[in-house]
């Protein structure tokens, strides 16, 4: 059987039922197999001349295998047939010298049921329209909207890049999954002659799976000098207990350190602070947590998830109470919990009635946070320590840059202090927060 | 449990199991792997190639005029195996193959890559990676000279020569260790994963050179319970050598300190915020040279004019006292390279020397740019991404303090002894980094432990405010991994016991 035609790229689907095959007859009792092919381009552009052309085209074939009670797996990108022979004998010849383990074993079937039948638009058509001189003007046209704005320019960067993958999945008791998606990213970085050798630095990068669904190229250079402005000037300023409005593309910052909690994996590994909450109040009614994989377009939209279990709205958050977590079929067997799904997808936010900058402007005194830069939580204990920057808000105005500053507590403290929800989700991520405004959050500064 | 011979090992256990594969041309270059002293033609085997072929490849990248090009072989070979709830309950294996084929027309650059090393296919990549520039063709060298390297991480075993049970059984003490070391123990795991890096690399210079890079790492986890709260923590080791640097003592020390860092969380206090003297203990500490420094000194940021450290090269930044350096030369240390992925040989650069700031990390586009000799920091990904300015491990050198001096020093602030990660805005020069534990110190004592906290700061002005450096410098043995536009290479860092004299702590207040 001849798969692979020289210069030609494997058919995935015949490339994955051959694996399979090749895999159960060679003493693997059941097998899970990912190929996918993944192509991407990027165009960087500096300063009045392109900075770098990237051009790639990669494969990877990703086998799980279940070996009298034992599991290991494998990749490669190696996907020539001879060659493919031999990683999955040695890996088969491998799993055998591993501890027995009665909890790794497929998906039961049922959970493959009921894949959603709705177009959810992963792939945009005007991929293969776009041309090698489209993506450079692209970037310069970023780059060309912000120069000459400002004497204190020293540089600016501006990107566009899209990628094309296809993946195809199959399990031996039965899932098989294929889809192919877009996606297509800009923008541009800007640095300024700030004062004492500061170079203040400002960017905005967006990413969309259909090349429409971007922003306007004068939107994006825009935000991105507005935001390199914002950053001069910034110091910390005193210590102590404030509102804390966080803007909408900036929550992602936060949120996504709350996923792992949510895990049955960490659950089970006593990793969580979650652990035993469900029915309990984590946070203010104000907080409604949706995990939502069909929403059309969405960037972490999907028919099913790395188990094959078809994709379905599930509500981690209800007003403030924890319903549901995310459970995979392996810690959901070890906890006997039913499987939900094995992580996030889209992570939606019930929505209120204001706009960040109507909450902006109602704040007496608090600090805008537009953007995080290190720190880490505890997962097990929700304990985090983040460093943030934005403005001191006074009276509704913006009254100081600011930068250097922690913000410090606990999640669940924090997520009870949640006193409203902006209209205003950010979709140009997976996690779609709109603006968020918690009280007497601890600042650290000066 | 020390290997001692590595064939006859393989016959004893009756393994001889390939961990990994490799395509079938190359298998007859799998004897004597091990060591990182092979013949370069090993190498052209492995990747199926001959000095001709590359020249064709460069013919090719330089059709339209580049300045430049180099075109770089990657093979690599990872092995994990996972331990949860007392068994074994993952392993997992990776083969990468493939080249990246690069061509620099001034400071600009082409990159394309693939994973299929036919003749067509590499041409096709370099004709891809050819149209950054637009001229008419340049000739390729007419033949490849090695580059005379040092070995900084010999090796005497091949992970593949181990055999896997041998590691699942050094997994299985390590993790009964664990739970016997304190009945709060309630969760343990351990990750094993091991990786042989093979490139080889050639230019238009008309250079080659190639390396065998290992890497074996270690950690782990541990969760404990103690009156119905709940702490979790971890140790790990990381270092470009055989499975032999996993010694009786190593193995026997980690699940003493990953239990004794778990247990110690339960008595820390919340830690105090704002501006204070922060102490940081011996090793992992040099997170903070990394961040305040470090990234700030990547030549490409300078050459652009976008770090906050543009302007003061030879200037003074820091105390007489304050030598800062970032070395690839370090023996089996995990940042040490012995030759950059730009085909640079790996040196010892001097950062900041008497506390003057000396010398910016280059690749060969800054080096060009600032008409000077490349620093050996050009590095890379793998195959699949272009090199730039990285750091390899970085350190401070001894200063004229000792520890107990600097402690005594402080009447009110913070020790930090652990440390997870940091980041850096390279402009503003704002930089963090995380403390998983560590102490207050009130009155010159080390008094209540304390957790969690980030600590944020100015890289120059935090320079400035390195007041006091102790004399027991020390290398971190941990498995630190730096990313930059979204690249990740492996790194370390060390440094002597130091004091900062003020910086902002973000406790709770």
């Amino acid at each position: 059987m001849d798969i692979i035609k020289k210069g030609s790229a494997p058919d995935k689907t015949q490339l994955a039922h051959w694996a399979q095959k090749y895999a159960l007859e060679h003493g693997a009792d059941n097998t899970s197999i990912v190929i996918s092919r993944n192509r991407s381009i990027n165009v960087d552009f500096r300063d009045g001349q392109i900075d770098k052309l990237k051009e790639s085209t990669q494969n990877s074939l990703w086998i799980e295998i279940f070996a009298g009670g034992r599991y290991s797996t494998h990749s490669t990108n190696d996907l020539r047939q001879e060659s493919l022979k031999k990683f999955i004998s040695d890996a088969i010849t491998m799993t055998k010298f591993l501890g027995e383990d009665p909890y790794q074993a497929l998906p039961d079937p049922a959970l493959y049921k009921g894949r959603p039948t709705m177009d959810l638009e992963l792939y945009d058509a005007n991929y293969t329209k776009v041309t090698p001189e489209d993506r450079v003007a692209r970037a310069r046209e970023l780059h060309d909207l912000i120069q000459g704005r400002d004497e204190r320019l020293i540089s600016i960067s501006s990107g566009f890049s899209d990628s094309h993958y296809e993946n195809t999945h199959l399990k031996s008791n039965g899932f098989e999954g294929n889809y192919e998606s877009s996606s297509f990213s800009c923008g541009a970085s800007v640095s300024l002659r700030g004062e004492n050798d500061k170079k203040p630095e400002g960017w905005r990068y967006y990413g969309a799976r259909h090349l429409n669904d971007l922003p306007a190229p004068q939107q994006i250079a825009d935000e991105a000098f507005q935001r390199a402005l914002d950053s001069m000037g910034q110091q910390k300023v005193k210590s102590g207990k404030m509102p804390l409005l966080l803007e909408n593309s900036a929550a992602g910052g936060l949120f996504w350190r709350v996923l792992y909690p949510f895990t049955a994996n960490a659950i089970q590994q006593k990793q969580s602070f979650l652990e035993g909450m469900q029915g309990k109040r984590i946070g203010s009614e104000h907080l409604t947590l949706i995990d939502d994989p069909v929403i059309v377009r969405g960037l972490g939209s999907r028919y099913y998830d790395g188990d094959g279990i078809a994709a379905k709205k599930l509500v981690l958050l209800e007003d403030g109470i924890l319903k549901n977590y995310y459970v995979d079929v392996y810690y959901g067997r070890k906890l006997e919990l039913k499987p939900t799904t094995g992580g996030a997808s889209n992570v939606t936010f019930k929505t209120g009635r204001r706009s960040g900058a109507e909450m902006e402007a109602d704040l007496d005194r608090g600090i805008l946070v537009t953007g995080f830069i290190g720190g880490n939580a505890n997962s097990t204990t929700g304990d985090f320590s983040l460093g943030v920057s934005g403005w001191l808000i006074e009276n509704g105005q913006r009254v100081q840059p600011v930068s250097e500053m922690n913000i410090s507590g606990n999640f669940v403290e924090l997520f009870g202090s949640l006193v409203e929800t902006g209209n205003d989700p950010y979709t140009y991520s997976s996690l779609r927060s709109p603006s968020l405004l918690f009280d007497g959050v601890s600042f650290a500064g000066a | 449990m020390r290997i001692m011979s590595r064939r006859d090992f393989v016959k004893v256990t009756g393994t001889g199991l390939a961990l990994t594969t490799i395509p079938g041309f190359m298998q007859k270059t799998l004897a004597g792997m091990a060591g990182g002293s092979q013949p370069h033609e090993l190498y052209f085997q492995r990747f199926g190639v001959d000095p001709e072929t590359i020249r064709k490849v460069m013919a090719e990248a330089l059709a339209h005029g580049g300045d430049y090009c180099d075109i770089f072989f990657q093979n690599t070979l990872s092995n994990s195996i996972r331990v949860e709830d007392n068994i074994v309950n993952s392993a997992s294996t990776e083969v990468e193959l493939g080249v990246g084929i690069r061509v620099l027309k001034g400071d600009q650059t082409g990159y394309s890559f693939t994973e299929d090393l036919s003749l067509n296919s590499m041409k096709a990549a370099a004709r891809t990676a050819a149209n950054i520039a637009s001229g008419s063709k340049r000739v390729p060298p007419t033949e490849l000279k090695a580059i005379d390297l040092t070995n900084h991480y010999q090796t005497n075993l091949s992970y593949e020569d181990v055999g896997v049970q041998n590691v699942v059984s050094m997994l299985k003490s390590v993790n009964d260790a664990i739970f016997q070391q304190d009945s709060r123990v309630v969760k343990a795991g351990l990750r094993y994963s091991d990786s042989e890096n093979y490139i080889l690399i050639a230019n238009s210079l008309g250079e080659f050179a190639t390396d065998y890079q290992p890497m074996i790492r270690l950690i782990s986890f541990c969760t404990a319970e103690q009156n119905g709260s709940r702490e979790s923590n971890y140790f790990d080791y990381a270092a470009r050598d055989d499975f032999n640097f996993l010694t009786p003592e190593r193995l026997e020390r980690m699940p003493r300190e990953v239990v004794a860092r778990t247990l110690k969380l339960f008595e820390a206090q919340p830690s105090p915020a704002g501006e204070l003297p922060v102490v940081l203990k011996a090793g992992g500490a040099g997170i903070l040279l990394h961040e305040a420094i470090g990234h700030g000194m990547e030549a490409d940021f300078n050459r652009i004019g976008t770090s906050i450290y543009s302007e003061k090269l030879n200037k003074k930044v820091a105390a007489d006292f304050v030598n800062i350096v970032d070395n690839g030369t370090n023996p089996h240390i995990r940042g040490t390279i012995n030759v950059d992925d730009e085909g640079i040989p790996s040196q010892e650069t001097f950062l900041v020397e008497d506390g003057i700031l000396r010398t910016y990390l280059h690749d060969r586009i800054s080096a060009k740019h600032y008409g000077l000799e490349p620093t050996g920091n050009g590095r890379r990904q793998s195959f699949k991404h272009n090199p730039m300015p990285r750091m390899r491990n970085t350190y401070m050198l001894n200063g004229p303090h000792t520890f107990d001096e600097i402690v005594s020093n402080v009447k009110y602030g913070i020790i930090a002894d652990q440390f997870t990660n940091g980041q850096v805005n390279i402009g503003p020069g704002d930089f963090t980094f995380y403390v998983k534990s560590g102490a207050l110190i009130e009155n010159g004592k080390v008094t209540a432990p304390i957790k969690d906290v980030n600590i944020i700061g100015n890289g120059p002005k935090v320079l400035e405010e390195v007041t006091m450096v102790a004399n027991d410098l020390e290398l971190s043995e941990g498995g630190w991994t730096c990313g930059k536009n979204g690249q990740m290479v492996p790194v370390s860092q060390g440094m002597p016991s130091c004091l900062v004299s003020s910086i902002t702590v973000g406790g709770r207040g």
